[in-house]
Parts: structure tokens; C-alpha cells; sequence
């Protein structure tokens, strides 16, 4: 029976070209706009690391003074230097690093290479292992590096085919800031969108070249960029962060289950009581753990230029949509007649409802196929676009399996009205007519 | 012209003429406020920098340490001077459109107790003032007594010349000049006012906080070193800038050369803007695919309206109706069912202009955007059923007298 109604909805298609085409371009273009902004919003709140986000937490802690204390409000984004070695070194949670971005001038032995300014992070050694980041050649630093302030630094899988052609350059010298640093780890490919760990250097940023440990960074004075926020009178200057009321940097730990959350969560309370009596704390204890998913939603990561967009593209496929409805109203009933001698012949409502929903879907396929086509396009568009995250945008299969859902399902739900619509013409009136 | 007539004929119609209303009533609000959402990014792309864009170019460097400063300072300066053209080389830390630099909070009291909002500061040498061409108001410029080392930050007490907008927000309706205000334990006295000088991201914060800066003279040295503001004829910039890079690997081999930050401001602003402009033809784009698919709509429906009506319209003709008579019927059917239409979508409008004001920081929708809408609309109906209508009107009354 399938089949059959196959065969008649192609008839049907072939009868009236220009609304047949009408209706298969307005659902293109619904189609295609929506799938391109939606891809684009798939790709950006994607979880940059599967398999290990839901262990990965984000502690927060409050160490501002009393001045504008609202009971409850959102702590710090960021913790002090203070804080986060405490929390560093208590060691409470399974993995737990410090971090913050930084840019340093690289100046390559080479050359032919001009000197540049390398995008950096500064950390401690446990964000290797935490977040999985693999390693082509070498490996991580430990303990002893981070405490003895060690010029060692892990570079990224880019950055060593830039400068030593992809070989093993484990062992070698790279000249930062006028000094010299050992390489002791290059990265395998590790591109995790979003940028979640430092946002301030930009949500979908391309990553780090390299990585030097958070104790060296400060003994070598490399320039930290990122949000500073102060309270009180403590503005120190760049060299001075440490000693200052101020919080700068991101503090990452790994809990592996629920007790170790709640266990957690109680240290942190208890670290922020036990600095309250130490004077350092003047709030009450006012704590977050969120996980990573989490924060990145907290953080609204996702650019509300691409949310707005995918509304307006939403909204058109809604116009095109009741646009369709309409084609297909005019479409139905003009076939009355025909319908109106099935029905005559015996053929149920039933019958032709499903027959005519099955022309209905047949549109929304050929919309469909036309769509993705134009969303491929919308994307090459995106791509030309200067945002940051534009060199993402590309349809990968479930988006695709998407497309041709939402088409077929748009059009069968366009197509539901005018359908029953067509199948309650009495058939005696038709037959009469003629 | 009757309208009973008309509305009689629709009321068989009723729901594809609902759905052709609330498609034009969903086109309206998208219309209006995709319209509202370009006017404003095209308004943030016009802001006036009060600054000689044309003439100025930015030269940034880095990878040495504060304590060389002052010699990297007098090598830059000297070396960009020997380019053919270069009218001026001053050290500054941004310029408008360039990285923000120094943005802090200031007070109005000493005790910090009367918040300012968020301000930008611009630093610069001796010879920036001249070399940005700021146009003053009000008060004086500040003199060389004036240009102050740094502690980290700020000198402790610095004279500064700030834009009318920020004079017009920290003292409403009072003489600026003298006033004082303060950033943390630094303090600043108001010595000129300039009749424009925009933040370094302007819009970042909002639109009216744009011109939210300050010029504080400062003496260049370790703590204001590596940016260099350059002055030369328009036609000179672009060159300048392109041999900055070798002139500078001359003088100062062993810094970088920031070449991301590093542009004529004009370009600065250009890619500055640039997301604004991709954002202004995304929504240009469905605005012009909007109306397509509505148009299409309409020459659709009125198509399908027309075919079933032949024989009326014959019967029409044959008793006397003229061609014009059947022409103006359409014609102002399809304006009753779009001016029905736009009604709708005057409350769709609204309703949306709130769900933005609220999730996107967008302004209130001014009114007279609704009746343009209406304009636009009407005119965009009786052009799409322009083509049906000629062919009703075209039906001969011998049709009357067949079958089918």
C-alpha cells in the first residue's frame, strides 16, 4: 500500500509543478537557515571533553571583604593566589590544577622564523592528566618542577611542526622572553571546544601553544592576560598579584563520585569557616561546585549572537512553515475531484488521509534534500564570518540525520490540516459538480 | 469598491486566509525588529572616535622587560622617525578601536564611597594630544609640568582631560573643569574637555558608556612602553605601516613585533566592526528571504483562489463586471486580509522587541517602525497578487457559459 501511495504522491507532485515547487523552496529555505544556525549552536555548546566532563568540577570560594555583602550572591569567578595554592595543596580532590593564560614572546632559534608572541598557559602539573590531554612525544611535569620553579615547558602539537618540522624535539631549547626553557612534552592533537578552562582568553580560541609551569611563570615575570577582579584597597601591580586582594586565576579539581561532590563541598565550606577565623575571610562561608557542563551553561559560553540567530532562523521556518500549509491547502483541494471518486469507489478517509500525508512527506524529503544543500551553503558562510568560533561550523552526521528529520516532520505536520481538510469533502458534491 | 461582498467570500475562505494573515503577521514582527537590530549595530558602527582616524597608525611591541622600557622607548621612537612621512611618533598605551588597555572604576569622593562606572583611560607622552587631533571644548591642555612617571598604574596625582559625554554623566549640567575624581588610591583633576574620544571598545559596555574616557598625560618609561601612536598623511599611513615591521627589526632586534595589534586606525576600526557587519547581512539576508517566501505565499494561494473562481468571475464579467472590476476585487481582498494581518502582527512585534529587551539587551522598538512595517507590507501583498489579479481580470465572460 505504501508503495502505491508512493506512486500516487509522485503523480500528484508532477501535476501541479510551480506549487509543488513553491512549497519544496519555502521549506528548502526554512530548512536550510534553521539547520545552519542550529548546527552552529550543536557545535558551540558542545562538552569539549566527552567521557570526562561529569567529573571535572569548578570550586569557587568567596574572599571579598563585607563591603556590598549581599547574603547569597555569586562568589568570585576566579580565586586569589592565596586560595587557590591552599586548595592546590590540600589536596582533597582526586586531581586539582591552578591555572591562568598568559601571552609570551617566543623568540625561534631559527632564523627564518620572526619572533612572535605564543599564546600560553600557566599551570600546575595536574592539568595534563585531569583534562586527558595527550602526548606525541615526552611527557608531563611532576611535583619537583612545579615546587623548583623549573624552566621546562610542554608545547603543542603545532607549534612543534612550526618550529622543528613535527620531529621529536623532546630535550630541546625554546627561547622565552629572553630565556631559555627545556622541552620536555609535545601535545598530540587536543582542540576542546569550548576553550572551557580560560575563558577570558576567548570561549572558542584557538588553544595554547604552550604550556610552562604557574611557579615559573611568576618567577619569570611572564604577563598574565585575563580578568583581574580587586576589592577593597588592594590593588597591587602586575608584579605584585600575589600578595593582592585580588582574584585572577582558575581552579579546576576532579571528583569521581557523588560522595567525593559532597565531601568536597563541605571542605570547601569548612576552608572558607577556617579563614574566617584566621581574619582573612570576612563573609560568611559562600561556596559553588559546579561541574563543567555546569559552568559553561552558568558562563552563557554559547555567543548570544548565535542564539539570536538561530531564533530568527527558527522563525522563518514557523513563516515557511504556515506558508506551506497554505500551498498545500490549495494543492488538496484541488484534487477534490479526484478524491471525492476514490472516496466514491470505497476508499476510506483513513486511506486518503494517509495518502495524502504521504505526499506531504515526499515534499518535505525534496525540502529536505534542497535544505541541506543550503545549509551547507549557510555554512560555508559561517565559516567566512570573523567570529572566533566560525572555523567550526561544520554538519556532522546526526546534524545531518537532523535535517531530513526536521523536514519530513515539518512537512508532515504542515500537511496534517489541509489533509483532513481534503478528506471531508463529501464525495457526492464532487461527483455532482461534474 | 463593496467590502460585504468580499468578506463573505473570504469567510468560506477562512483558513487560508488565517494562515495568510499570520504569515504576514509573523513577517511583520520579524520585519520590524530585524530592521530595529540592524539600525542598531549600523549606530554602533558610526560612532565618532574623536580622533584623526585618517592620520594615525599604531605600532605595538613587546617581549622585553618594563626595566628596558625607556630604551626600547627611544630606539622605537627614533627608528619610526626615520620613515619617510612620519610627521610624529608619541608613546600612548591604546587608541580607540585598539586592545582596552586600562579600563577601571573610578569614584567621585576619595573614600570611594560614590561609584563613577567604568572608564576607559588613555595614556600617552608628550605630543600624543597633538598627534590623536582631539577637539578640546572646554579648559586646557596639559602642559609638559604636567606628563607624570607612573607608580604601576597611575602617577598619584594626575591631570586629565575627559570627554564631554563622561563630564555630561559624572556632573550633570555643572562646569567640569577643576572637578576631581578618583581610581582607587589614584587622583585625577579635570583640566579639559573634548568634544569626543570613544572607549577602546566602544559598545563593549553598552552604548551610552561608548565615549565613557579619560586622557591622562603621562611620562613614557617602565610602565608605559611598547605601543607608539605615529601621525603621518593619510597617504603615507598604509606604507608606514608596512615597513614598520623591518624598521623595527633594525632598531630593537629582540623584540616582537605585535602584528595582530599593529594597523592604521582606520583599519583598526574597520576590523573592529567586522562581526557588526557579518551580523547586519545575516539579518539582512533573512529579512530578504522572509519577504520571498511571503510573496511566494500569497502568488500561491491567490493563484489557487483564482482557478477556483473562473466560472464566477465569468459569470461576473458576462453581467456587466469590467476587467478593472475583477482587477481592484483582488486587489483589495488581498489588502483586507494583509491589513488584518498587520494587526496581528503589531501585538507580534511588541511582544518580541520584549523577549529581546529582556535576553539580548536591546532597546525599547520605537513606534513609528510599525507603520513603516504596515507600508512595506501592504505594498509587498499588492505587488505578489498583482500577477493572479491580471489573470482573473484577463478570465473572458464566455467562460460563463461552460461546464468546466
Amino acid at each position: 500500500m505504501f508503495g502505491y501511495y508512493l506512486d500516487l504522491a509522485f503523480r500528484g507532485l508532477r501535476r501541479n509543478r510551480m506549487l509543488t515547487a513553491l512549497m519544496v523552496l519555502a521549506i528548502a529555505l526554512g530548512i536550510g537557515a534553521s539547520m545552519t544556525t542550529l548546527t552552529v549552536l550543536h557545535v558551540l555548546s558542545g562538552d569539549p571533553l566527552p567521557g570526562r566532563s561529569a567529573s571535572i568540577y569548578y570550586p569557587q570560594v568567596d574572599p571579598q571583604d563585607i563591603s556590598k555583602y549581599v547574603p547569597g550572591a555569586e562568589p568570585p569567578e576566579q580565586v586569589a593566589w592565596i586560595d587557590g595554592m591552599n586548595l592546590l595543596n590540600a589536596k582533597r580532590a582526586t586531581r586539582q590544577a591552578l591555572m591562568t593564560g598568559g601571552m609570551v614572546p617566543l623568540q625561534p632559534t631559527q632564523s627564518s622564523i620572526d619572533p612572535f608572541r605564543a599564546m600560553a598557559l600557566f599551570t600546575t602539573k595536574d592539568f595534563f592528566p585531569m583534562f586527558g590531554l595527550p602526548f606525541k612525544y615526552g611527557n608531563a611535569w611532576g611535583d619537583a618542577e612545579d615546587a623548583g620553579k623549573a624552566h621546562i615547558v610542554v608545547i603543542s602539537s603545532d607549534l612543534n611542526d612550526k618550529l622543528f618540522g613535527g620531529k621529536n624535539s623532546v630535550g630541546g631549547t625554546l627561547r622565552l622572553q629572553g630565556a631559555d626553557f627545556r622541552i620536555i612534552g609535545v601535545l598530540g592533537d587536543w582542540h576542546p571546544n569550548p576553550h572551557f578552562y580560560d575563558p577570558y582568553m576567548g570561549n572558542y580560541a584557538s588553544d595554547e601553544d604552550i604550556f610552562v609551569p604557574l611557579t615559573t611563570s611568576r618567577a619569570t615575570h611572564m604577563g598574565h592576560e585575563g580578568s583581574v577582579d580587586c576589592w577593597g584597597n588592594g590593588n597591587g601591580g602586575p608584579e605584585d598579584l600575589e600578595r593582592s586582594q585580588c582574584v585572577w586565576l582558575q581552579f579546576w579539581v576532579q571528583l569521581d563520585d557523588a560522595a567525593s561532590v559532597s565531601e568536597y563541598q563541605a571542605f570547601l565550606v569548612h576552608y572558607s569557616e577556617e579563614q574566617h577565623a584566621l581574619g582573612r575571610f570576612t563573609r560568611a562561608p559562600n561556596v559553588r561546585l559546579r561541574s563543567m557542563m555546569q559552568w559553561l551553561a552558568f558562563q552563557k559560553v554559547v555567543p548570544s549572537d548565535a542564539r539570536l540567530q538561530t531564533w530568527l532562523a527558527l522563525g522563518f521556518l514557523v513563516v515557511c512553515l504556515i506558508n506551506t500549509v497554505g500551498l498545500m491547502l490549495a494543492k488538496f483541494m484541488r484534487r477534490a475531484n479526484e478524491l471525492g471518486v476514490r472516496r466514491a469507489l470505497g476508499a476510506s478517509r483513513r486511506a486518503l488521509f494517509a495518502q495524502l500525508l504521504i505526499e506531504a512527506g515526499t515534499i518535505g524529503f525534496a525540502g529536505g534534500a534542497l535544505g541541506l544543500l543550503l545549509s551547507l551553503f549557510g555554512l560555508w558562510c559561517v565559516r567566512q564570518q570573523p567570529a572566533e568560533y566560525a572555523p567550526l561550523a561544520h554538519m556532522d552526521t546526526p546534524m545531518l540525520l537532523a535535517t531530513f528529520a526536521l523536514a519530513i516532520g515539518a512537512s508532515l505536520v504542515a500537511g496534517v490540516l489541509p489533509a483532513w481538510r481534503a478528506c471531508h469533502i463529501p464525495p457526492a458534491l464532487q461527483l455532482k459538480a461534474n | 469598491m463593496q467590502i460585504r461582498p468580499i468578506l463573505a467570500a473570504l469567510r468560506h475562505h477562512r483558513l487560508a486566509t488565517l494562515l495568510i494573515a499570520l504569515e504576514i503577521a509573523l513577517a511583520c514582527a520579524v520585519l520590524c525588529n530585524a530592521c530595529f537590530l540592524i539600525a542598531n549595530r549600523i549606530g554602533n558602527m558610526r560612532i565618532v572616535s574623536g580622533v584623526d582616524e585618517n592620520s594615525l597608525a599604531l605600532v605595538v611591541v613587546t617581549g622585553f622587560e618594563d626595566t628596558q622600557g625607556p630604551d626600547v622607548n627611544a630606539r622605537i621612537i627614533a627608528g619610526l622617525h626615520g620613515i619617510a612621512g612620519v610627521q610624529s611618533v608619541s608613546v600612548i598605551n591604546t587608541v580607540p578601536f585598539g586592545q582596552q588597555v586600562d579600563s577601571a572604576g573610578i569614584n567621585k569622593d576619595r573614600a570611594g564611597q560614590i561609584q563613577g562606572g567604568q572608564i576607559d583611560f588613555y595614556q600617552g607622552g608628550p605630543g600624543t594630544v597633538q598627534a590623536l587631533g582631539m577637539k578640546l571644548v572646554e579648559g586646557v591642555w596639559p602642559q609638559a609640568a604636567d606628563y607624570l612617571p607612573l607608580h604601576d598604574y597611575f602617577a598619584d596625582d594626575s591631570s586629565t582631560v575627559i570627554s564631554k559625554a563622561l563630564a555630561a554623566h559624572l556632573w550633570p549640567g555643572a562646569d567640569p573643569l577643576g572637578k576631581e575624581f578618583w581610581c582607587d588610591r589614584f587622583h585625577f583633576r579635570v583640566i579639559g574637555v573634548v568634544d569626543h574620544l570613544a572607549i577602546a571598545q566602544p559598545g563593549s559596555r553598552g552604548t551610552n558608556t561608548a565615549e565613557w574616557s579619560a586622557f591622562v598625560p603621562t611620562m613614557p618609561g617602565r610602565f608605559l612602553n611598547g605601543t607608539y601612536l605615529v601621525r603621518a598623511d593619510p597617504s603615507d599611513i598604509p606604507r608606514i605601516v608596512r615597513d614598520a615591521p623591518a624598521v623595527i627589526a633594525k632598531v630593537a632586534p629582540d623584540v616582537v613585533f605585535d602584528h595582530a595589534n599593529s594597523n592604521t586606525v582606520s583599519d583598526l576600526r574597520h576590523n573592529y566592526f567586522e562581526r557588526d557587519r557579518a551580523m547586519v547581512g545575516m539579518l539582512l539576508g533573512v529579512i530578504l528571504a522572509l519577504m520571498l517566501v511571503t510573496a511566494l505565499g500569497i502568488v500561491g494561494l491567490a493563484s489557487f483562489w483564482v482557478q477556483q473562481r473562473r466560472r464566477q468571475i465569468g459569470i461576473r464579467r458576462a453581467v456587466g463586471a469590467t476587467r478593472g472590476d475583477i482587477l481592484r476585487y483582488f486587489l483589495t481582498e488581498n489588502f483586507l486580509i494583509v491589513t488584518g494581518g498587520i494587526l496581528l502582527g503589531i501585538v507580534f512585534a511588541l511582544a518580541l522587541n520584549l523577549v529581546l529587551v529582556t535576553q539580548y539587551e536591546v532597546p525599547r522598538l520605537p513606534l513609528y517602525y510599525l507603520p513603516v512595517a504596515a507600508v512595506v507590507l501592504w505594498t509587498l501583498g499588492q505587488l505578489a497578487v498583482l500577477a493572479p489579479a491580471l489573470r482573473a481580470a484577463a478570465v473572458p465572460p464566455v467562460v460563463a457559459t461552460r461546464t468546466v
